[in-house]
């Protein structure tokens, strides 16, 4: 082809796109004169080089074009028909351009209707300056016949109207000068690269840093040679061609988002729906060939979020949603990766179609879809053939969509995951590794078996060994390393792939790799750490590339194929939610406490000597003097009668009696119909304290001791004295077996402890768990529970995201879930139900969570039965 | 004289004409045939890096000529045991634009069979061996199992790790 003729065809489609997005920019901004102008310097240019190459198809649109954008500048009102005509003319000049790319030659054709519109849209409301010419035209014939060379009047006259005139007003023209002059500095700074060029010189370049690594790995062999020095220098010089190399190939992701703006607008028109297209991130960098390849794909999603995800404006209102429908677009760098997401607002994947569908097309047996989780379910989208769609529309709907699109993601090695949530929206996350080509890793050993980790993923290399600085500690069985400040939750590498003996996955001396994933520190730990080495990323096979633990992998220096480590991969393994897990706790001790706890009702009294003991207030039901009188002894207990029922009344202490006269102080503590009451000698006051307790473990009957009011105050442990009343006299009615099985988590052990025999006495099987992480820790290793108590305030997980990952997972979908806190804004609470939680109670209402508690067995047992 | 309305099995080998070109290979006492077309090479499988985490099918990886290739381990595809410590063969395949190495135990012949000692696979044949067969030929010394390249490299998603 003529060279002339493809630099205009690429400068041309460029510039198109680019008009493109601004006129749906303009659209938004019309009072943006920016804008304007450099819509119209584009397709001014447009068409000058047009009228240059001879092509008058294109230069007639592009003049009607350019013609009503000029108008613009006079002030006509900018209508959405308006710059949907343009774009109308921008789509056709288009088809000509890929005609004129086959044939070498304009196609025949005419324009006749477009340009026709464009002018009668000119004329409209042309601006109150512009001038007709007036006159009269008078019938001129030539009186003889033509000689060679003369064109008929009539072609002349032709000619001469066709020819635009000078426009009214020429300001645009003179600002769109000088900043063509700008324009023409700025270009001689870049040259064209033929796209070949540049992957011969690319791949020209991995065969260097290979064959540099072999020489490495002989050299290292060798202790003193004259080859050292020389190597070194060519290991360098090529790093930085390297490196300079990768940064041509590198372009920014909005050049793939371009076209995005002007197909939601066209689709929102086309559809009677309100969309707006959000972009993040758009000059995140990645290579070209994969920003080539995501194109697609990518358009393919919006379209479907569009068709199929956003709701129709009346369906959004009834739903309580605003009436625009967001689309959004996000991009950024994450470990060696760079991750995009398609994510929309509407109403999000339907999984009981998606069963059904995939139930009809045979996909899985019925028994095989009942035990798949909804994000199991939702991943059958990929599958050729399963559109859910109702009607197959004319831009989505024929089924051959989102398995295309994985298998283009598939084929630059990347991933793709999808994640929906009823009502609200879906999200689509696309991982690719940042290129094809080469990155700096860390060759580590694990069981015998090397492995790469990326250099950017390691944070710090930590030697740990049993008797040395750093070493691995454990809280119960959960390995943690003492970084400085911090505790580091680990992973030993070898358990975590499953290799080597099991016996010996954890030992005690090794190498922690220090790694961050998005806010969070973690270690690996390895057996052995060798050297940095500049390897190829070669993309996984297709059968592998579901394993997350790997992100690629490649040939070394010495011929052998290691597979490279993916960090994100290996954090996933914490959990499904990914938590810090483990306190960052600072030697200082837990002083970031929330609010609710720093200060709490205290009742202070004294038992049985003078140091002053204390009671929660709230856990005290009434407090009472009564007579001594009324006091009876019963089989060696004494009672007494206690609004209609026998009340036990408990000493707390051997050295605590009950007066033999006189006013006796007690506190009451009432569970429904039961009472029993703590003997006491004086109440002395109710103090507000903030207080830090000391959780001791020896006496029996105390919690621990805390400073309350200036003197050391012992707080009594009131689960301790409960089951000894209500044991004694009541008798447990519960059997054991048929106890409900009851999860509480807290993460203060003065709760824990204060809470738990309270609930043992109302008849629960109690089982405690002291982190969101243990708690979701026991039930991923099996144990059921009918009822789930969580605190929300934990350190790690708290209870919003233990509620969550529990609502998440099949099992415990249906499991009652009751949020304590003292927090009790309307806020809150919707927070709290929002993350699944069933009630809600107050922190120190022991009634209330007790009666929360049975509405909600009551609940499971009513819709079991 | 089979008749050409046959036996369904041997409707589906695509490969059916008067007679076809098969690679022969032995994978424990069996020797099984793979369609000359889908082979591109022999090699000596030496070095196979072991993929954690992978499903049991795949031996590894191999640096073929600086080519990463899958290894897939034919006998545990087979359901046949596992006998490491043998160097082992492969056989080179090509599928969707990626390498493959099926490890077998041998290499035989090529051999050219006729559709005239073609059966369908014996409806008591083994599960897994009865997936990836699409035929069985009479040969003068025993039998020879065809396997469908395709079929085999279609590890289904049940039995990839999740």
């Amino acid at each position: 082809m003529d060279e002339l003729l493809r630099d205009f065809l690429t400068e041309t489609h460029e510039s198109l796109d680019t008009v493109d997005s601004e006129l749906v920019r303009f659209e938004q901004e019309p009072n943006n004169s920016e804008i304007l102008a450099n819509i119209f310097r584009l397709v001014h240019t447009i068409k000058g080089t047009c009228g240059f190459l001879s092509l008058p198809r294109l230069a007639a649109l592009t003049h009607a074009a350019e013609s009503l954008i000029g108008r613009f500048r006079d002030g006509l009102p900018v209508s959405q028909s308006a710059v949907s005509l343009i774009l109308t003319t921008l789509d056709r000049i288009k088809d000509i351009l890929d005609a004129l790319e086959q044939r070498q030659g304009e196609p025949a054709g005419s324009d006749e209707d477009l340009i026709a519109q464009l002018d009668a849209m000119a004329q409209e409301l042309a601006a109150p300056g512009a001038t007709h010419s007036s006159g009269k035209l008078v019938y001129q014939v030539l009186e003889r016949p033509l000689k060679p060379g003369e064109a008929t009047l009539d072609e002349l006259e032709r000619a001469f109207r066709e020819t635009p005139g000078p426009a009214p007003a020429q300001p645009g023209l003179e600002s769109g000068k000088p900043a063509e002059r700008a324009d023409a500095k700025v270009v001689s700074q870049s040259i064209r690269v033929n796209v070949e060029t540049l992957e011969h010189l690319m791949t020209m370049v991995s065969e260097l840093v290979l064959t540099r690594n072999q020489l490495m790995e002989l050299a290292r062999r060798q202790t003193e040679t004259a080859f050292k020095l020389p190597l070194q220098r060519l290991s360098h010089v090529t790093a930085e061609l390297q490196e300079g190399v990768m940064k041509t190939r590198m372009q920014p992701i909005g050049n793939a988002w371009q076209k995005l703006p002007r197909l939601v607008r066209d689709l929102s028109a086309e559809l009677g729906k309100q969309i707006e297209l959000e972009m993040q991130g758009a000059e995140t960098e990645l290579d070209r060939q994969v920003l080539d390849m995501i194109k697609d794909p990518l358009t393919h999603m919006v379209r479907n979020s569009a068709d199929h995800g956003i709701e129709f404006p009346a369906e959004r209102r009834a739903a309580g949603k605003p009436e625009r429908g967001t689309i959004r677009l996000s991009a950024r760098h994450e470990g060696g990766h760079i991750v995009i997401e398609v994510a929309d607002d509407g109403r999000g994947l339907n999984s009981r179609k998606i069963r059904a569908k995939a139930l009809t097309s045979g996909l899985a047996s019925e028994s095989e879809l009942d035990k798949m989780t909804d994000a199991q379910l939702q991943r059958f989208i990929f599958v050729r053939g399963m559109s859910t769609a109702d009607a197959v529309t004319n831009i989505s709907g024929r089924g051959v969509g989102m398995d295309v699109v994985q298998s283009n993601i598939d084929q630059i090695g990347g991933t793709i995951d999808v994640k929906s949530v009823p009502e609200q929206g879906t999200v689509f996350t696309i991982k690719i590794p940042l290129t094809l080509a080469i990155v700096s890793a860390l060759i580590v050993e694990a069981a015998g078996e090397r492995f790469a980790m990326p250099q950017v993923a390691v944070m710090e290399l930590v030697r740990v060994r049993g008797d040395g600085e750093h070493r691995v500690e454990r809280i119960k069985d959960t390995p943690v390393l003492r970084l400085r400040n911090k505790l580091l939750p680990l992973i030993f590498l070898r358990k975590f792939l499953r290799l080597g003996d099991p016996a010996e996955q954890e030992g005690e001396n090794g190498f922690v790799v220090v790694s961050q994933v998005g806010a969070e520190c973690f270690g690996i730990v390895v057996d052995r750490v060798f050297h940095t080495e500049e390897i190829v990323v070669k993309p996984l096979a297709s059968k592998l590339r579901h394993i997350h633990a790997f992100s690629g992998n490649t040939i070394l220096g010495d011929g052998a194929v290691i597979m490279i480590l993916d960090p994100n991969g290996i954090a996933a393994a914490f959990g499904s939610v990914r938590a810090g897990g483990i306190a960052h706790e600072t030697a200082a001790g837990e002083e970031n406490r929330t609010a609710d706890r720093n200060t709490t009702a205290l009742l202070v009294f004294r038992a049985g000597s003078n140091a002053p003991r204390a009671v929660p207030l709230s856990l005290v039901t009434r407090l009472e003097e009564i007579d001594v009188r009324s006091i009876e002894v019963t089989g060696g207990r004494h009672v007494m009668q206690y609004r209609g029922h026998l009340m036990p009344l408990i000493c707390p202490g051997d050295c605590v009696r009950i007066k033999e006269s006189g006013s006796q102080p007690l506190l009451v503590f009432s569970d429904g119909e039961r009472s029993m009451a703590l003997v006491v000698d004086q109440i002395v006051d109710i103090v507000e304290e903030a207080f830090d307790i000391e959780v001791s473990d020896g006496r029996a009957g105390i919690l621990g001791s805390a400073i309350v009011k200036g003197e050391a105050t012992d707080i009594v442990d009131v689960g301790h004295y409960l089951p000894i009343a209500f044991a004694d006299w009541l008798g447990s009615s519960t059997p054991q077996r048929v106890r409900p099985r009851l999860l509480l988590v807290d993460d203060s052990a003065f709760f824990r402890n204060v809470l738990a025999p309270v609930l043992r006495a109302a008849g629960y099987a109690v089982t405690t768990a002291s982190s969101g992480h243990e708690a979701f820790g026991l039930i991923r290793s099996g144990r059921v529970f009918d009822l789930i108590v969580s605190d929300l305030q934990m350190p790690g997980m708290d209870g919003l995201a233990l509620a969550r990952a529990l609502r998440s997972d099949r099992k415990t979908a249906q499991t009652p879930l009751i949020a304590l806190s003292s927090m009790t804004t309307p806020e809150m609470i919707q927070r709290v139900r929002d993350a699944g939680f069933h009630d809600f109670v107050a922190k120190f209402d022991r009634q209330g969570l007790i009666a929360a508690i049975k509405e909600q067995a009551d609940a499971v047992a009513s819709r079991a039965a | 004289m089979p008749s050409p309305a046959g036996p369904p099995d041997a409707m589906q080998n695509t490969q059916q004409t008067a007679s076809a070109e098969y690679v022969t290979v032995t994978v424990g006492t069996q020797l099984f045939g793979l369609p000359i077309a889908r082979v591109q090479d022999v090699f000596v499988l030496s070095q196979i890096t072991r993929v954690p985490l992978a499903p049991d099918d795949i031996a590894g990886v191999i640096n073929l000529r600086g080519r990463i290739v899958t290894a897939i381990d034919l006998r545990r595809r087979l359901g046949l045991a596992s006998d490491s410590g043998r160097t082992q063969m492969a056989v080179g395949i090509e599928s969707d634009g990626e390498s493959y190495g099926l490890a077998i135990d041998a290499v035989g012949e090529v051999l050219t069979l006729d559709v005239e000692t073609a059966e369908p696979v014996p409806v008591n044949l083994d599960d897994r061996l009865r997936r990836v067969a699409s035929g069985v030929h009479r040969l003068e010394h025993g039998l020879l199992v065809v396997l469908d390249v395709d079929k085999l490299l279609d590890l289904k998603p049940s039995e990839l790790a999740a």
